[in-house]
């Protein structure tokens, strides 16, 4: 091999460069503290909040699905009451400021949901 | 989460160009890790207050009732703000539901030099005729549009449209309208109760299916102070539709073309 010694440092050179966010992050302490999300008005959600955490975007999903789709719009919420299934009437009379629990953990998560194109922000337009 | 229909093209237009060829099975694969509780959770079906339901939902229009107004704007008007309708104020973006028309553009297959002055230069109120045999179903890829099994709505999912306006050729009636922009800044007054929609979708009246569903009349019929509009069972023969349709003289828009409208007008 012809210059084996430029070639083994220049790939040296190049693992570190393309690595170095990784090594940085891990030397420094880059971590973000988590959001503080903003309390919920009402007692009791639609389900627990751990499985709310990582699944209400597949809740709101099959909400979507059927309500337009089947015309199924209510459901019998977890304390027996009648409930709509609906972002902007349900989810948001409880959580009553997007900015402080929606779009907080939507931020710090990098993700950026198009539901608020449509659905309207109670609270925007009264 | 998701990625929005923009996205979704751009990265389809790169795996085309070959830059990307396992893009693909991650743009359709979205994990979904459904815990136990979807599946055991009780769905409820009754609205609080029950809905009106039919097998076969029709609109009769008075149009000699209508006639008689010539000012009155009422039903367009409660429409429009009731579903957030943007009001562009130029026929080039105009988004509508329900709108005037006169009756040479309305039934133009059934209209004559000699006809009475009233139908000749009176407007018809015209809206998206939950057709019976819809061709603007038949063309849409997506399923975003489709007839309803159980009362024949021809209903819309802004979810779903692509915005490629098949079915706005489709439709032999005008009665869709595409958002070529943003339409919020343009409504008037946001209705909380009722979504907005995006830039690249297509929009048409639902017969206030989300009305029907709370038990309440459409929101054009709840509005004419003049009693022009009825909304009825076509399949129930003692609804309020089929007694007019019995004993008035009543037409449709475009017979000829087999859509089998189900808004009748009486003339
Ligand atoms: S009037 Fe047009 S949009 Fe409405 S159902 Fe018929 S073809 Fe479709
Ligand atoms: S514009 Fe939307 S509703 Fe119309 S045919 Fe295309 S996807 Fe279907």
């Amino acid at each position: 091999m012809y210059d084996a010694g430029k070639v083994i440092l220049g790939i040296v050179v190049f693992l570190a460069l393309v690595t170095f966010p990784l090594w940085y992050n891990l030397a420094g302490d880059a971590s973000v503290a988590a959001p503080d999300l903003e309390k919920a008005e009402g007692t009791q959600c639609v389900e627990d909040a751990e499985w709310m955490r990582g699944h209400h975007m597949d809740l709101l999903d099959d909400w979507r699905d059927e309500v337009v789709r089947d015309g199924e719009r209510y459901f019998v919420g977890p304390d027996g009451q009648r409930m709509e299934k609906s972002l902007s009437n349900t989810c948001l009379s409880c959580h009553v400021n997007k900015d402080k629990f929606c779009d907080r953990c939507h931020n710090y998560m990098s993700v950026d949901p198009y539901c608020w194109d449509c659905h309207v922000i109670p609270k925007e337009v009264m | 989460m998701g990625i929005d229909r923009r996205k979704f093209f751009k990265v389809s237009g790169l795996t085309a160009l070959g830059l990307a060829g396992g893009s693909v099975s991650k743009v359709f694969s979205r994990e979904t890790p459904y815990g136990d509780s979807v599946q055991t959770r009780t769905w409820g079906t009754e609205p609080p207050k029950g809905p009106l339901t039919a097998q076969r939902w029709a609109m009769v229009i008075d149009l000699r009732k209508c006639h008689e107004q010539p000012d009155c704007n009422d039903c367009v008007a409660a429409c429009h703000s009731t579903h957030n309708v943007p009001d562009w104020g130029n026929p080039k973006d105009e988004v509508k539901w329900i709108w005037k028309e006169s009756f040479e553009h309305a039934f133009h297959d059934q209209e004559h030099p000699y006809q009475q002055e009233s139908l000749k230069y009176l407007p018809a109120l015209v809206l998206c005729n939950h057709c019976d045999n819809p061709p603007c179903v038949r063309v849409c890829p997506t399923g975003a549009t489709w007839k309803r099994d159980k009362d024949g709505i021809v209903m819309m999912d802004w979810h779903r449209c692509i915005g490629c306006r098949y079915c706005v050729v489709a439709c032999p009636y005008g009665s869709r309208s595409f958002n070529w922009r943003d339409p919020r800044p343009k409504i008037q007054k946001i209705e909380p109760d009722f979504p907005t929609r995006s830039r690249g979708v297509v929009e048409k009246c639902t017969f206030c299916e989300e009305r029907l569903a709370r038990g309440m009349l459409p929101a054009c019929v709840e509005a004419c102070k003049y009693g022009a509009m009825h909304f009825g069972d076509l399949e129930d023969a003692d609804s309020n539709v089929r007694k007019l349709l019995s004993e008035r003289y009543t037409i449709r828009r475009k017979p000829g073309l087999g859509t089998n409208p189900e808004v009748y007008y009486i003339v």
